[in-house]
Formats: C-alpha cells, sequence, structure tokens
C-alpha cells in the first residue's frame, strides 16, 4: 500500500531574525502512509509546515511534491497541487455555516465565475449543486451532519476541528496536514479523532500529523521524524523512535 | 429553495409591485415632483450601497473611496452624451462603457491596495476617491477634459429608441413627468442589480469572498486566490457605481466635480453598516432611510417649528444634521450590526428531508 515518494523536503532552513527555526531539514513522505512530526514546543514543527503550504518563505532548500517543485510562498497554488491542511489554531469561517465553510473548501476544484453566476447558466447550477452534495456527504464523514446549518462558530472545540478536515478533504487532497489535531482534546475525543485519520488513510489519503500526543502519534504513524531545535534528529518508525536515546534526551531534556 | 409561491407570498408580491407602481403618481398628487425626485435618488443610492456591499459586506474590505467610481461613471456619461465634446451616444453604448471604465479604475486602484486590511486600507481608498475628486476638478488645462469646477452641461437624457426619458410625455392615457420615467427606468434597473446581487452573494465567488472577510490566510490554504477575487470584488463593486453615475448623469443633465466629496463615500458607508453589512435586504432599507430621512427633515422640521413655538429657533439645516447624527449614534448603540442584519441561516437540509418524508 505505501508506494513512492509523495513529498520531498530538501534542506530546508528558515530562520526568524537571529532565532534558526529550521535548519537543514530533509525528510520524505511517501505516497499512502500516516506520517509524524513531532518534536517539544517550539522544535519548528509548525514553522516547517508553515514553509511547505507556502505561508513562509524558506530561506533555503526546496519541497518536491508528486515530481514537481512545490511554488514558494503561493498557499492558493500549494492547495490546488493537493495539499490541504487544518490549523493549530483552529482558522474556519466563524460567521458561515458548517455546510458553507466545507463548500468554499470546493473553490479550488471548481470554476463557475461572475458571469455564471449572474445568468445562473446551466452549467453554475449543475456544479452549484455538486459542490453542495459533497459539502454533505463530507459532513457524514466526519460525522458532524446534524450541524451543517450551525455557524461555525457555535460549533464545540471537537467539531471545529471536525468541520477544517472536512473543509481541507474537500480540496480533494493527495496529502493531508494535520497541525495538532488532538490538542485540547479528552480521552474519548482523541480516540474518535484517530478512528477518523485511519479512516481517512484507507480512503487513499496520505497524511503529515504534527502532534504532542506521543500515545497518538506510536499508535497511528507508520513512520516518524522528530525535530529539536529547529533540527531533524531521527526518521524511522515509531519502534525505533520510541527507543532512540536522543528522542529522549529531547523530550525529557537530559 | 420552493419553486411555487404560496399564496401569502404571491399576494405579498402583488401589493410590493402595486405600492411601487402607485408611489410615484401618489407623491407627485402631494407635492409636484420634488418628492419623486428624492426617490430616485434613494434608488440610485440603492445601487451605490448595493455596489459598496459586495466591497464591505461581502469581501470585508473597508473602501471610503467608493464615490470615486460613481463620479467616474457621471463623467463617461457626461463626455460620451454632451455637447462637450459634440459627442452623443446612445444608452445602451454609454451605460456598459461607463461599468466597464468604472471597472477599470476599480482594478486599477483596487490593485495596490491587495495587501492592506482594515484602517490601512480605509485611509488609501479615502485617497484615491479624492485623487479622483481633484483630478476632475482640474483637468481642464492644459486639455480640457472635465471642464474643471464649472462641471459640465447639458448632458443628454437617457433615450431609448426615441422615447425620452426628460420632460413631460402621455402614456396610455397617463400623464407623465419627467421624475416619474425615471422611477420607473429606475425600478426596473433595481429590481436587475438586486437580483445580480442575490446571485452573486450564493454563488462560487460569492462565498469565497465571505471567505476572505472572515479569514485571509485560511482562505488562502484552502486555495482561494485571493489576490484575483480581491480585485474581483472591487471591480464588481465599482461597476455598480459607474451605472449608478451614469444614470445620475443623465438624470441630473449636469455633473461638477463637488457632487463627489467625502461625506458622499461617508454616507454610502454608513448606508451599508447602518442597514446591516453583507445582507442585501438591509443594505437596501439602510440606503432608502438615509436618503430620505434627511430630506423628510429638511422639508418637515420648518413647519413643525411654526407651529409649535411660532417661529424658527433653530436652523432646519443644522437641525437636520443633528437629528440625523443622534440617529446614527443611537443605532449604533442599541443595534450594532446593523437595522436589519441577515439571520441565523435556515436549515435547509432539515426543509429537504422534511419534504421527502
Amino acid at each position: 500500500m505505501i508506494g513512492e515518494v509523495l513529498l520531498a523536503a530538501q534542506g530546508i532552513a528558515k530562520h526568524f531574525g537571529g532565532v534558526k527555526a529550521l535548519q537543514d531539514v530533509s525528510l520524505t513522505i511517501r505516497r499512502g502512509e500516516v506520517y509524524g512530526l513531532i518534536g517539544p514546543n517550539g522544535a519548528g514543527k509548525t514553522t516547517f509546515f508553515n514553509c511547505m503550504t507556502g505561508l513562509y518563505v524558506a530561506d533555503g532548500g526546496s519541497f518536491q511534491f508528486a515530481g514537481a517543485r512545490l511554488a514558494a510562498h503561493a498557499p492558493e497554488q500549494v492547495a490546488r497541487c493537493g495539499i490541504a491542511r487544518t490549523f493549530q489554531n483552529i482558522r474556519l469561517f466563524g460567521n458561515m455555516t458548517a455546510l458553507e465553510n466545507v463548500m468554499i473548501g470546493r473553490h479550488v476544484r471548481t470554476k463557475a465565475g461572475v458571469v455564471g453566476a449572474m445568468l445562473q447558466t446551466r452549467a453554475t447550477r449543475d456544479e452549484e449543486a455538486a459542490i453542495r452534495q459533497r459539502a454533505v456527504e463530507l459532513l457524514h464523514y466526519v460525522r458532524i451532519e446534524d450541524r451543517a446549518d450551525d455557524l461555525a462558530k457555535n460549533l464545540s472545540y471537537g467539531d471545529q476541528r471536525r468541520l477544517e478536515i472536512a473543509r481541507a478533504l474537500a480540496t480533494e487532497p493527495k496529502l493531508l496536514c494535520l497541525d495538532e489535531p488532538a490538542a485540547g482534546m479528552n480521552a474519548t475525543e482523541t480516540a474518535e479523532l484517530r478512528e477518523l485519520i485511519d479512516g481517512i488513510r484507507q480512503d487513499g489519503t496520505t497524511i503529515l500529523l504534527i502532534e504532542h500526543d506521543v500515545k497518538l502519534v506510536m499508535g497511528l504513524c507508520d513512520r516518524v521524524a522528530v525535530l529539536d531545535y529547529g533540527k531533524l534528529i531521527i526518521e524511522d518508525v515509531p519502534a525505533v523512535v520510541q527507543k532512540d536515546q536522543r528522542v529522549i534526551e529531547a523530550y525529557l531534556g537530559a | 429553495m420552493n419553486k411555487w409561491l404560496s399564496p401569502k407570498s404571491f399576494f405579498g408580491i402583488v401589493l410590493i409591485t402595486a405600492a411601487l407602481v402607485a408611489l410615484p403618481f401618489l407623491l407627485g398628487m402631494g407635492g409636484g415632483q420634488a418628492w419623486v425626485r428624492i426617490v430616485n435618488f434613494a434608488i440610485l443610492y440603492i445601487f451605490l450601497a448595493l455596489g459598496l456591499n459586495i466591497v464591505v459586506g461581502f469581501a470585508g474590505l473597508l473602501d471610503l473611496g467608493y464615490i470615486a467610481f460613481y463620479a467616474v461613471g457621471a463623467y463617461t456619461w457626461a463626455l460620451l452624451a454632451s455637447p462637450h465634446f459634440g459627442i452623443h451616444w446612445p444608452v445602451w453604448a454609454i451605460l456598459p462603457i461607463g461599468a466597464l471604465v468604472a471597472c477599470f479604475f476599480g482594478v486599477l486602484l483596487g490593485s495596490p491596495t491587495l495587501k492592506l486590511r482594515g484602517d490601512y486600507l480605509a485611509i488609501v481608498t479615502l485617497g484615491f476617491g479624492e485623487i479622483i475628486r481633484i483630478f476632475l476638478n482640474n483637468l481642464n488645462a492644459p486639455v480640457n477634459i472635465t471642464n474643471g469646477p464649472q462641471g459640465i452641461t447639458l448632458i443628454d437624457p437617457v433615450s431609448i429608441g426615441g422615447f425620452s426619458f426628460s420632460g413631460t410625455s402621455e402614456i396610455l392615457g397617463l400623464t407623465l413627468s419627467g421624475p416619474q420615467k425615471y422611477y420607473f427606468l429606475l425600478v426596473a434597473l433595481a429590481i436587475l442589480v438586486i437580483i445580480i446581487n442575490l446571485r452573486l452573494q450564493h454563488s462560487r465567488i460569492g462565498r469565497a469572498w465571505q471567505a476572505i472577510r472572515e479569514d485571509e490566510i485560511a482562505a488562502k490554504a484552502v486555495g482561494i486566490n485571493t489576490r484575483n477575487i480581491k480585485l474581483l470584488a472591487f471591480a464588481m463593486g465599482a461597476s455598480f457605481g459607474g451605472i449608478a453615475g451614469g444614470i445620475f448623469s443623465a438624470m441630473q443633465g449636469f455633473v461638477s466635480p463637488e457632487s463627489f466629496s467625502l461625506i458622499e463615500s461617508i454616507m454610502v458607508l454608513a448606508m451599508v453598516v447602518l442597514g446591516g453589512m453583507g445582507h442585501i435586504p438591509g443594505v437596501i432599507l439602510g440606503a432608502v432611510l438615509l436618503s430620505i430621512l434627511p430630506e423628510a427633515l429638511r422639508y418637515g422640521v420648518g413647519p413643525i417649528q411654526m407651529a409649535l413655538f411660532g417661529k424658527m429657533l433653530i436652523d432646519p439645516e443644522s437641525l437636520r444634521m443633528l437629528v440625523f447624527g443622534l440617529a446614527l449614534v443611537l443605532v449604533m448603540r442599541f443595534k450594532p450590526a446593523g437595522i436589519w442584519p441577515s439571520p441565523e441561516r435556515k436549515r435547509e437540509l432539515t426543509e429537504k428531508s422534511g419534504a421527502k418524508a
């Protein structure tokens, strides 16, 4: 099931003033796997995410995705290429309904313009119906279909996380990047989330997971990379990573 | 969602239609054509407010120079249909040209502001609005294009197939004055503009605008090209301003730069905010209220004072602005989301499943 390289990061560097947030980080994500990126607070996990998805411009290195180089600093092109993400601090469109949030996710895969909307052409109406139907399906998929017409800001924390995943899935990603999806969740919610991520993997989407919950990462991921002070210290299967002395030191600060 | 109108809403539409048809005649009976003109301007303000609502209400871009596009539309019409250059093009040519020229200026003025938000955007657009007005004021030398502060006079009225909208004429036994004829033209256009706005709001583009308003970074991350979609908002908003400007020009027969001062931009913005940003019926209500109310005060305050005190205590003109300002403050205090904000969305999904069951 796990196949060729989907994403290859080569020598990614990023510094903020004198702080070296990332130094020469290289890693590869293979198609079909769940790839975990862990590390202590401030290790540079989210910075790596932001460089990859085009919100930051890396100071060095490059990303190869599905055989092509990813454009730097163009988040919308990155999304078009097939990388979708969620945010550590949830970023939904708060004053729009859950359904509309997912419908916006379809934007990048649809093309109706102003003229079509004004004239309500057949093509526009069909596309709009398809967008709506797909959005409803995705809400079912993450099991919040009964909240479809509630404003996103009124959803519970766990449901907001799910909605963000549904919105990301709506862009038909090849690689789904989740930035600390279990943050602030209780044990039950985390177990449900794990089920959801497992399901997404079964359906053929590759997943990059940034997470603090080591149990979740070790149970779910096929391979794990560990960042510490902006450097990649190991990239291997969970069983090996767990026993690695450098990882233990990084976490326990020995 | 329902294809068939319920008897109740059908009855409502009939009533509204009857009221819209009767209105200019009732106003004409009362006090000459002044009130018909005021209503016509109210409809023009509906165009403007709906156009600005796309930029401010949907896309969340605070634009304080919106009246510039109204000015561009007005001058486009004035230059292409007046003795100033001796050009007299027909309405079906100038109105789209006016919309296109305004649209072009929308993109031109929008593109440098793409990275700005909130206060900064407001300041820059305010500057642009003033630049346009000052250009119009000074473009009479070295080549006389706009005729400077004197403005352009003798602008052609709207005329379609030899039927002129100015002056009195008889139609089907009814005597219609110029403003009354414009009224019906404006109502027809207003219905068109409202339909276009409703359709845009609930389209893929409309959702993208709202996404940018809610969270620009998240909008980028889901693949919305925020640069193009923002420019589109500026362009669409400006086009509506351009159309309103063209008709303003034709209705007045005269344009000068002083019609397009900053206070006009602020008025239109106040209509959008007061009515209910992003909610089309609210914006329409805001436009009607804020354009009618000052006029009503102008005509009402003087006579009331004379009746109560037997003399003029306060000059009606200054009291008008006082009451107007107070009304704005009160609305913002007690209805911060506007007089008629958009209601919580209806449960469309349950409606559908309910229909099947």
